[in-house]
């Protein structure tokens, strides 16, 4: 736990941006491994993440080859669950949490003038945890019984009985959540302690804000999943019974506790994500972000929100019509500060000077398709209309809208918005277009009518379905194909764009404003923000 | 204060939330039992198979008026005795007589209702020809019991109860029972 300030030995580089190649003690692989800069560190989180969305995305195409025809096919009934649990196990804790964590470490010391993170080598740590979690969540395929075959919120009692895998994933939760709590930590005491003479809190960039919050929800939630878990593994091997009925548990029980953490989840996902909206929207508008302080306070006022509605992911559980109805009033509630956001996001374009380069056109198709995701979940958070609607697809197609067209098509809003920063050169614009407009179209065609389905009550995690449902699956599993390759040539555009893109200026985007636009250069030095700017 | 410490001493303050969070999940088991409890939701058994106390309330006696009727139907129905005098928690039984008058089979629905009102849930039926329906075939006479205790927790000041069914014809299966016959 060493601040920045002992954590390097370069005092030589102060104020002289010339030094951006020092890359410390080491080099090839063990630069990385030892590395204690966060540029570096937000790069391997972005890497890994890629790494593990593609695993996730081979598992999700696996689901939808089964699903392409009626009747089984390719997998049994067993394989399909494992594939349906680490698919979503992987995305949220591999792919899509670790990929906003990326963003954090990359940019937030930039925003706010700061010259790394608070704890530089915790923050090597927080990282290296990664790849072990990764690997036991991976490795649970080949243990006898194979991984966990219980749905990525692990529920009891199934996950009471599963064979070895299941402990391995249980530890892979483990290590992930003590990694986003030391991340979070480190975030916290980043922004909270080492902002740039000038830079209140009330100045700083929105992205900052949103993951400030994040990092505040993660440090109340995942300790609860930790706990969660923890109770399945003594109730699996030392004789507890939280949740084992056989001795007088409660499996409803885990749905609570598991809920209270997974509720805030949600928006630990989606929070970071605002945030990247927030700076691409009004870069591109050339305005600054309509209503500042409302998004600060929508923010606050969702993430405290997001504790008080968790039952709604569990409406049929047998509760009395009074909780069914907190939960239901709590939920709709969060409309309004949501709302809020969004209607900030369109003003901030309102009579702007509009440009549609990629990163805003994925912010745009963020502020579609998320909405359309957030309207389902309004349509979802009604008791009555969640207890017909409850594991259909409609429920699977709702939350891919905000995960999805939500968390992943901000991030690619915010890999293409800062890739000039972090590379020095520009990304293949024409290419970046095609990537989106692919990703659009074919995102809609496999979530869009899977909204149909869920409606016609096509239940989730089943992998045969009756003969009615052909066609709209078939449309589902071609447009997974389509998605999975169209996601082959942003890899491609990013590798382009690292090798032999055009050297970019300092400011790529006219309306961008945030410190590392303003003042660092293109790409950013190694070391940045040594002497913190007075911001005034 | 420097950073170095000041920074120490946020960690210190969120490493404490995070391990105050993770004795929070475990929290959530009484905390859930409670909830349970307060609400009666958690029960195996359903409310009204839970034992009570099923001793006979000897100083009180409560009269049931028989009562009963038709709708509709060409059936003569009608109670064996006109009232009986039983005590809370005592079990009782007492018989209804119906007879057809039609030329064709009939299939009927018994309706209870109490008077008062609410004395209808202190009012438990372990046998009734109201739980199914009733098919009887042209000129048949059949006697149908009802056996039941009144719950010693009714109010005092019921003294009496008036037990009073209607038949009311089930159409579909008239027409179905009149087609077999056929």
């Amino acid at each position: 736990m060493s601040s920045v300030v002992d954590s390097h030995d370069h005092d030589h580089a102060h104020g002289g941006h010339d030094h951006h190649d020092h890359h410390g003690g080491y080099s090839g692989v063990m630069r990385w491994i030892t590395t204690t800069n966060h540029k570096d560190i937000g790069t391997m989180y972005l890497w890994f993440s890629f790494m593990m969305f593609m695993v996730g995305g081979v598992m999700a195409l696996a689901i939808r080859l089964e699903l392409f025809s009626p009747g089984m096919q390719f997998f049994n009934p067993d394989q399909f669950n494992q594939f349906i649990t680490m698919h979503g196990l992987i995305m949220v804790f591999g792919a899509i949490m670790p990929a906003f964590v990326g963003f954090a470490n990359w940019q937030i010391p930039m925003m706010i003038g700061a010259p790394d993170m608070a704890f530089a080598r915790l923050n090597n740590w927080s990282f290296w945890l990664l790849p072990f979690a990764g690997t036991l969540l991976i490795l649970s395929f080949f243990t006898p019984g194979g991984a966990p075959g219980v749905g990525w919120t692990l529920y009891a009692p199934l996950t009471v009985q599963m064979g070895i895998g299941m402990d391995l994933t249980i530890f892979a939760v483990h290590i992930l959540g003590m990694s986003s709590i030391l991340g979070s930590i480190n975030i916290i005491t980043t922004i909270l302690n080492m902002r740039a003479p000038g830079m209140t809190l009330m100045k700083m960039p929105l992205f900052c804000w949103t993951w400030l919050i994040t990092a505040y929800l993660l440090v109340a939630a995942m300790p609860v999943l930790a706990g969660a878990v923890t109770m399945t593994l003594t109730d699996r091997h030392f004789g507890t019974t939280f949740f084992n009925a056989a001795g007088g548990g409660d499996p409803v029980l885990y749905q609570h506790i598991f809920w209270f953490f997974g509720h805030p989840e949600v928006y630990i996902i989606a929070l970071p994500a605002f945030g990247v909206i927030s700076q691409v929207i009004p870069a591109f508008s050339r305005k600054p972000l309509f209503g500042y302080a409302s998004m600060v306070y929508a923010t606050s006022a969702i993430a405290i929100l997001s504790f008080i509605v968790w039952a709604h992911h569990m409406y049929t559980v047998g509760m009395p019509v009074t909780g069914q109805l907190f939960f239901m009033y709590a939920t709709t509630l969060i409309a309004v500060p949501t709302g809020v956001k969004v209607f900030n996001w369109v003003a901030t374009m309102w009579k702007g000077s509009l440009t549609f380069e990629t990163p805003m056109l994925f912010a745009l198709g963020f502020l579609f398709l998320f909405t359309l995701g957030g309207f389902t979940g309004l349509v979802l958070s009604l008791v009555p209309v969640d207890i017909q609607l409850h594991d259909t697809y409609y429920v699977v197609a709702h939350f891919h809208y905000v995960m999805v067209a939500g968390a992943l098509f901000s991030a690619f809003a915010g890999v293409y918005f800062w890739l000039p920063k972090w590379t020095g050169k520009m990304y293949d614009e024409k290419l970046g277009q095609v990537h989106f407009w692919l990703t659009l179209i074919f995102f809609n065609m496999i979530f869009f009518v899977q909204h149909f389905l869920g409606m016609a009550g096509m239940p989730r995690r089943i992998p045969d379905y009756p003969l009615m449902f052909e066609t709209w699956n078939k449309i589902s599993s071609i447009g997974a194909f389509g998605f999975g390759l169209t996601q082959l040539l942003f890899l491609y555009i990013v590798l382009k764009c690292i090798r032999s893109g055009e050297p970019a200026p300092q400011k790529p985007w006219e309306g961008a404003d945030s410190l590392e636009w303003t003042h660092l250069p293109t790409p950013a030095p190694y070391h940045s923000f040594e002497t913190q700017p007075v911001v005034k | 204060m420097s950073l170095e410490r000041q920074n120490r001493r946020t960690f210190l303050r969120f490493a404490l939330i995070a391990a105050g969070m993770f004795g929070f999940g475990y929290a959530l088991v009484p905390f859930y039992y409670q909830i349970c409890a307060a609400w009666d939701v958690r029960n195996i058994e359903s409310r009204a198979e839970r034992p009570a106390n099923t001793q006979v309330d000897l100083g009180r006696t409560v009269t049931v008026e028989l009562d009963s009727n038709t709708h509709k139907l060409p059936w003569s129905f009608r109670p064996l005795v006109k009232h009986v005098a039983v005590h809370p928690g005592e079990v009782a039984t007492v018989e209804y007589e119906v007879t057809n008058t039609r030329g064709v089979p009939i299939t009927g629905q018994a309706i209870a209702s109490y008077g008062p009102q609410l004395a209808g849930e202190y009012f438990r039926k372990f046998e009734c020809f109201c739980f199914t329906q009733q098919t009887l075939q042209p000129g048949e006479t059949r006697r149908l019991p009802v056996v039941f205790v009144i719950d010693p927790k009714l109010p005092r000041d019921v003294n009496s109860i008036a037990l009073s069914y209607t038949f009311f014809e089930v159409e579909g299966r008239s027409a179905a029972a009149a087609g077999d016959r056929s």
